[in-house]
């Protein structure tokens, strides 16, 4: 008898007699009532707290920001997603990276910085979700580089709640869920940002215009 | 289970080594007390989380219920989406299994994120035996298998260790695992984290083969979950060609909408957050296949009983299967916090694990034995489960078990239990007790003689009594009985 088999069929002795039970689904959708703006804000609170810098624009605003924002950090080089529009670093300085299937971890290594979109964020619990959409690019380049800067069209890719984001995603496709920069709590409980992930997370909530 | 922990103490002697250890005790009562403090005010955010927890129990006991049904649902979708699935009956066989994966790819190393199924069935020790090195990526991990030590905690492993070792442990061993601390290397937690930055990045960037975990699984989509903090995970779970993730069955979740309770009770209830930094959510190989370098080009999951099953067979432990391993039943704990959880002689520690390690493994050690008594019963831990699992009850329940034997099953097999050595005296002390009780006369006799002899009586009892008095003291034989003084004072009024 296979091992799948031996399993389950002790499965099925075990829990025949085991209880069924209805799951009930009458938990909060939304914890409280916003306007769109109000959810931005919560997002933008959240997003701080968890050590992520929050700046708003719009879109005429937004090539200037990224420019001065790379700038700050030294970036000399930033990994583009292939579907990024492309005046979004129209006026950037660094050189522009293209997100290749070949190049290798080594290679992104020595990219300074990364500017991505998002699939949505979700306010109540201060988080982005990448699902490698064309303007995410593959996962690995939101992960090796020290710095991200993550692009959030606000408030139509913002939702309040993780029960209002998950229908919205594709499980299908690979599911990054960013609430802050990387972070350790491992050492006497003092929490520490950026250990294996971007050090600094930038998040650029751009309005309509 | 795993030879790490073969050879521990039961409880109670581990429990007392442990509480003699001033700085543990420090360490420990620190780390619980913050977390539990910042847990609760996480939880009060949200207005439905009895709902949440009401629903999360629920999503388990029925995935219990048809949990044969779902794993094959899994196994489907998982195929489906170009991942290959195992399923292994026992320790040694989920290790043989990922040891010739790993041979397969003729890799030597691989890197791990922490996985308490790994772990549980001493996974590293089966690679190095095979010649394979297994590091862990996860910095209390590491911080674990270069002090040579074990995890003594589900969340924070290194809990039970402060800076300045810390410190000593980085200096003295990351040499010899490959790049060394930096010189000189100060104890500030934020100077130790990006020791371990670069010690571990060289390892992630090379690396080929990656073994992990998983939170949950969704039988639905076939879609694997890892939540994290640190980005070990990610870069296990994106960057090597080959990952093989070892999941205990009970990790299945019907639906993806599923997701939506325990990714709102699980960070909440176990490091207090709103949510994790990161959580990373697979199919399969995705819908590249992996062909463009987005995640493994190869995917294996092994499904893990291991002691699983029997206790699914077991109506009233059963429950602890619900577990999330959020650990907030450690840190409510007054004995964990006292004892630490090197005294559970597992990898699971506290309160869950003084009821998963004994069904897990049976009873048949002395440690496993003795870890249903390792409880005051206060409840706490029951108050703060995510899934509502009644610790309290199950502890009972594996005491009269361990007291009194009876049926479980082992291996797939209902067997009868004898009770456990040791325990004969205890019955034979209520026996006589029931013995004296039932007959007034012998009582009455029995108090007069030992008001008179009070000042006789020993501190510690001798014979089958004496590891009652081992970690009691026996209380003053007062200098008349209550009967006496009753007659004595109140007399008339009978």
């Amino acid at each position: 008898m296979s091992s799948k088999d031996r399993i389950l069929g002790r499965i099925r002795r075990a829990s025949a007699n085991a209880p069924d039970a209805e799951i009930p689904r009458d938990y909060l959708q939304v914890h409280g009532t916003r306007t769109p703006a109000e959810r931005v804000d919560l997002l933008a609170a959240h997003l701080a707290e968890y050590r992520a810098l929050v700046h708003r624009t719009d879109g005429d605003g937004l090539p200037a920001l990224l420019t001065r924002l790379l700038a700050e950090r030294g970036a000399r080089t930033v990994l583009v997603p292939p579907g990024l529009p492309p005046h979004w670093l129209a006026a950037a300085g660094p050189v522009l990276v293209p997100d290749r299937a070949d190049s290798t971890p080594h290679e992104l290594d020595l990219v300074d910085s990364v500017v991505t979109g998002c699939a949505l964020a979700v306010a109540e619990t201060g988080t982005i979700v990448l699902d490698a959409g064309p303007d995410q690019g593959r996962r690995r380049i939101t992960l090796i580089p020290d710095h991200h800067i993550c692009v959030i069209r606000v408030p139509d890719q913002v939702v309040d709640s993780v029960p209002q984001a998950l229908p919205l995603l594709d499980p299908s496709r690979p599911l990054t869920w960013i609430s802050g920069p990387s972070a350790t709590s491992d050492i006497e409980l003092d929490r520490v940002e950026g250990v294996h992930g971007p050090r600094t997370l930038e998040v650029v909530l751009v309005g309509r215009e | 289970m795993t030879g790490t922990y073969l050879g521990m103490p039961a409880f109670p002697e581990a429990a007392r080594e442990a509480v003699r250890d001033e700085v543990l005790r420090a360490n420990l009562r620190h780390a619980t007390h913050t977390i539990r403090d910042k847990r609760a005010r996480s939880v009060a955010e949200l207005a439905d989380w009895d709902r949440l927890r009401a629903a999360g129990k629920a999503v388990k006991d029925h995935t219990l219920r048809h949990l044969d049904r779902y794993l094959l649902q899994l196994e489907e979708a998982v195929t489906a989406a170009g991942g290959t699935v195992h399923w292994a009956a026992d320790a040694d066989e989920a290790n043989r299994i990922v040891t010739d994966l790993v041979r397969a790819t003729g890799e030597r190393e691989v890197v791990k994120v922490k996985s308490m199924a790994t772990q549980e069935i001493g996974l590293n020790e089966a690679l190095e035996a095979a010649g394979i090195a297994a590091y862990e990526t996860d910095l209390a991990e590491l911080i674990v298998q270069l002090g040579h030590d074990r995890p003594s905690h589900i969340l924070v492993p290194a809990i039970h260790r402060n800076r300045a070792e810390i410190r000593d442990i980085f200096r003295t061993e990351m040499g010899s695992w490959g790049r060394p601390a930096p010189e000189p290397l100060g104890d500030d937690p934020r100077e130790l984290a990006e020791a371990a930055r670069l010690h571990l990045r060289e390892k992630f960037l090379r690396a080929r083969v990656a073994v992990s975990g998983a939170n949950f699984m969704v039988a639905e989509t076939g879609t694997m979950v890892v939540l994290e903090s640190e980005g070990n995970g990610r870069m296990c779970l994106t960057l090597p060609e080959t990952l093989i993730s070892v999941v205990g069955i009970e990790k299945v979740v019907p639906t993806f909408r599923d997701l939506e309770i325990f990714l709102q009770t699980l960070p909440r209830s176990s490091t207090a957050e709103r949510m994790n930094p990161y959580t990373t959510m697979w199919t399969g190989l995705g819908p590249s296949r992996g062909a463009d370098g987005d995640g493994p080009a190869a995917f294996h999951l092994v499904l893990l009983d291991n002691g699983r099953t029997d206790t699914l067979a077991d109506e009233t432990g059963r429950q602890a299967l619900r577990c999330i391993r959020c650990s907030a039943c450690l840190n409510v704990c007054p004995v964990y916090e006292r004892a630490g959880g090197h005294a559970y002689g597992s990898v699971y520690p506290g309160p869950i694990g003084a009821i998963l390690s004994p069904q897990l493994r049976g009873t048949g050690t002395e440690i496993d034995a003795s870890l249903p008594y390792a409880s005051t019963l206060c409840g706490a831990c029951y108050e703060v489960c995510p899934v509502a699992i009644d610790i309290p009850e199950v502890l009972v329940h594996l005491r009269e078990r361990v007291a009194q034997g009876g049926p479980v099953t082992r291996g797939g097999v209902r067997v009868t239990l004898r009770p456990a050595d040791g325990r004969t005296a205890e019955r034979a002390t209520m026996r006589a007790a029931r013995l004296l009780l039932d007959h007034p006369g012998a009582l009455r006799a029995g108090e007069r003689l030992l008001a008179r002899a009070r000042r006789l009586a020993p501190r510690r009892l001798p014979g089958a009594g004496r590891a009652w008095t081992d970690s009691r003291e026996l209380p003053t034989v007062p200098a008349e009985s209550f009967r006496d003084w009753w007659a004595r004072e109140r007399g008339d009024t009978q």
